[in-house]
């Protein structure tokens, strides 16, 4: 690839957050109950459905899978999937942050 | 080198051999078909070991070749008039991704109504494209000039047609020096250092939307907005200003014959009057100046083979001093004038005296024009300087009363 | 099949892009590169996938890409697929076009009819989100009957085209038909697509929250809901072989009912106007080509 500026073509490098801090985009932010979820209970990396449907890849496997909120449209995918409801949904307005933790959510 | 009595498609053809491209798009449309009819064969055969995608259009025609060069491959086509024109957004994109393509056109008349004979309409509109464009006079520049064009395209990365007159050259026979596949490989190295990176393990996204302002990278470093590509776009097609010439005088010392660079002219130098065109019509022309210059009337011509970029300067210079240059198009832009017409007329704007510029339209849908017509445009062209007019519409040459301008 | 903890974990599809919140794209496109290995080349036409990239100077999807003209996508693989083979680089990876259902059932189906018959070597997936969606949702050839877009106020009045029957009918060695909301159907089918040679053709339901008008939340179920309904049915067809996979093979071989479509249609704002008349046109259709779907999963063929 050519270093000369006089041949720079427009062509794009990966970077997560191209459209900035999503989050910002939420109504409803979700937090995960990890009592209520499978892989916390039987101690192991099992169903991750909500893993696998995020459009955003913003949820991490693991027992509990984490939720990115950062980047987190909020668009509530994976509450609605959770076989075991272990996903739920809250106004942002509560809070009044969008990046906020999940921890702290509950 | 062997000296060949061949078709301008069979010249093309032979140059797209001679540069070892590795992937050819093809799609009939005359008078370029023997074009990729000729290079099917020798793939066939073996005889050229490229990939040869027969498209369905000549939209898929550029695009297979636009993503083929994007990953890093030497590619050509061919076509003309409407095929052109269906091609025309992947004409921009093509320049507009900087892909160093290059694309035989034989011109032909646009349709409707339909005509497959010569004229220079296709190729003249889509000037603005971002395209360098060459024009060839015969048969032997066609096949130096289509070998050039990958040295320029590859050191500009900027696309290029080398566009010839339909039929008058694509289906005439003459002799061509054949350079050895030697000499060619010593002038053309093959394709390095792709701009385009398409790489698992270093991805790019090439071509995205792309804003009118710079914006800045995860790096926090400030990339060029649209623009400035575009900027960056037109300075290549000025820098091939210098290009051009320079690939002309490497592609002499390679193989021993130059084509002249940005401009040709014959017996100009004394003239005081120039005749300007482009392609086969300036070989015509070099017959007007004979019986011209036998009346004792100073003329010579002025042959522009690098239609874009416009060599503005270097036509100032060829024309500095002459009284008036008579400019023979093939082309019309609609409600105005010839197109290289009205180019020479802003060239010559900032001249000191500049020559009165006067446009005559010729050969439209293979019309025949003779050089006994040139010359005689010629002669109402001077009769018309001699009597004050400084500016006039186009001359029509050949087009008979009831359906003239003139 | 691949069960959801055996999905590779690598991701290609960065978070903070800039697709729609609740997009199918982003969920069938994460399964698409994951199946690939990121040993790829995408060619994308203008439609909401080159949104979901990102615009200049940052990308956000983690292999290579090149965005293309909107007639364009599937003669652009096929230019890639040669390119790359006259390289000697035709191995290093697979060249996936993917365009949505107007770039390939309507201004793309010139380029993607003629590199079926010359049987290019690529991947082609249609994401069907059932309208021009990136311009503002105007009707396709495969916007479904009843479904109000920007250019059809009252309601489309013509069925979709059957795109995967028009790829068939070019005996290109690999036709499925998947779902967005099922990424492991997405995964397996793509991962099946990748070891083949020649066009692979994939059409991909794509539920659209925006477009379709329906919360975000409900792209999955309502993707669910459409395969239940027998509006969308996954199948292969593979040399020629028909079958029917996943939760439509289930609901073959259960042989109860599908649930009726007039539970889909009112789920999204974009039905609202249909009547009970042309619900039950609706219903028909699919039954008949329900019917038809049944015969072939019997035949094979």
């Amino acid at each position: 690839m050519s270093s000369d500026i006089r041949h720079e073509i427009s062509q794009s490098r990966p970077s997560i957050g191209e459209a900035g801090a999503t989050g910002d985009w939420r109504n409803e932010f979700p937090f995960v109950v990890a009592e209520t979820c499978v892989a916390v209970k039987q101690g192991k990396i099992t169903c991750q459905i909500c893993w696998a449907h995020c459009p955003d890849a913003c949820i991490a496997q693991g027992m509990p899978p984490t939720i990115d909120l950062t980047y987190c449209k909020g668009c509530g995918i994976c509450a609605e999937v959770c076989p075991h409801h272990a996903i739920g949904m809250r106004p942002e307005a509560e809070h009044g942050v969008c990046a906020i933790e999940e921890g702290d959510a509950r | 080198m062997t000296t060949r009595v061949i078709t301008g498609n069979e010249a093309a053809a032979i140059a797209a051999k001679l540069a070892r491209v590795q992937v050819i798009a093809a799609y009939p449309i005359t008078p370029q078909s023997p074009v990729v009819e000729t290079l099917s064969a020798w793939v066939e055969s073996g005889e050229l070991p490229a990939e040869f995608v027969t498209v369905e259009s000549e939209h898929s025609a550029l695009t297979v070749c636009i993503t083929a060069s994007t990953v890093g491959a030497r590619v050509f086509t061919a076509t003309s008039a409407n095929g052109l024109a269906y091609m025309n957004e992947q004409v921009w994109w093509a320049a507009g991704a900087r892909l160093p393509i290059v694309m035989c056109i034989a011109n032909r008349a646009m349709a409707a109504p339909w005509n497959v004979l010569n004229d220079q309409q296709d190729s003249m509109s889509e000037r603005d494209a971002g395209w360098v464009q060459l024009y060839c006079r015969d048969n032997q520049e066609i096949l130096d000039t289509t070998v050039q064009a990958y040295r320029i395209a590859e050191r500009l990365n900027v696309p290029v047609m080398v566009c010839y007159d339909g039929f008058l050259l694509s289906h005439t026979v003459m002799p061509v020096d054949v350079p050895s596949a030697e000499q060619i490989d010593a002038f053309l190295p093959p394709r390095t250092d792709p701009l385009q990176l398409v790489d698992a393990n270093d991805p790019r996204n090439i071509g995205p939307v792309t804003l009118a302002d710079p914006r800045t990278d995860a790096d926090g470093v400030a990339r060029p907005g649209y623009m400035e590509f575009r900027a960056l776009h037109h300075g290549a097609l000025l820098e091939a200003l210098e290009v051009i010439p320079e690939v002309d005088a490497e592609y002499a010392s390679a193989v021993g014959r130059a084509c002249g660079g940005l401009t040709w002219e014959y017996q100009l130098g004394d003239a005081d009057v120039g005749l300007v065109a482009a392609g086969s019509l300036t070989t015509q022309l070099t017959l007007a100046v004979e019986s011209l210059r036998a009346e004792g009337v100073r003329v010579g011509v002025l042959g522009i083979r690098a239609y874009r970029p416009f060599p503005a300067a270097e036509l100032r210079s060829r024309l500095a001093g002459k009284r008036l240059a008579v400019v023979f198009d093939k082309a019309l832009s609609y409600g105005y004038e010839g197109p290289i017409a009205a180019d020479l007329k802003a060239a010559l704007h900032s001249a000191e005296k500049p020559p009165v510029v006067f446009g005559c339209i010729c050969g439209l849908g293979g019309r025949d024009v003779s050089p006994k017509d040139l010359a005689g445009a010629a002669r109402r062209a001077i009769a018309d300087a001699d009597a004050g007019v400084r500016e006039r519409k186009p001359d029509w040459i050949n087009v008979r009363p009831e359906g003239g301008a003139r | 099949m691949t069960r959801i903890t055996e999905l590779p974990t690598t991701e290609y599809v960065l978070p903070g892009n800039r697709a729609c919140a609740g997009c199918g794209i982003g969920i069938a496109l994460r399964a698409i590169t994951k199946a690939l290995d990121g040993k790829m080349v995408m060619t994308v036409p203008a439609s909401c996938l080159t949104v979901l990239g990102g615009m200049y100077p940052t990308s956000s999807v983690n292999v290579p890409w090149i965005n293309v003209a909107f007639p364009s996508t599937a003669a652009a693989a096929a230019g890639a697929a040669a390119g790359l083979r006259a390289m000697g680089k035709a191995d290093d990876m697979t060249v996936l076009a993917m365009a949505g259902d107007g770039g390939t059932g309507d201004i793309g189906i010139q380029a993607l009819s003629g590199a079926a018959e010359r049987n290019d070597d690529f991947i082609y997936l249609c994401y069907d989100n059932e309208a021009y969606m990136n311009t503002g949702t105007q009707r396709s050839g495969l916007t479904p009957h009843g479904a109000r877009t920007t250019t059809t106020w009252a309601g489309k009045r013509e069925n979709p085209k059957d795109l995967p029957r028009i790829m068939e009918a070019h005996n290109i060695p690999y036709v499925a038909s998947t779902s967005a909301a099922y990424p492991t159907d997405v995964y397996d089918k793509v991962l099946k697509a990748r070891d083949i040679r020649g066009l692979r053709y994939i059409h991909m339901n794509t539920p659209c929250p925006s477009g379709w008008s329906f919360d975000p939340k409900d792209t999955v179920r309502l993707g669910k809901l459409a395969v239940d309904c027998g509006i969308v049915v996954l199948y292969e067809v593979e040399g020629g072989v028909f079958h029917l996979t996943g939760r439509s093979a289930a609901l073959a071989k259960a042989g109860k009912p599908l649930t009726p479509v007039a539970e889909y249609v009112a789920t999204q704002g974009r039905f609202k106007s249909m009547t009970a008349e042309s619900i039950a046109e609706v219903q028909s259709w699919v039954d008949e080509r329900w019917t038809g779907y049944l015969e072939r999963e019997r035949t094979g063929k």
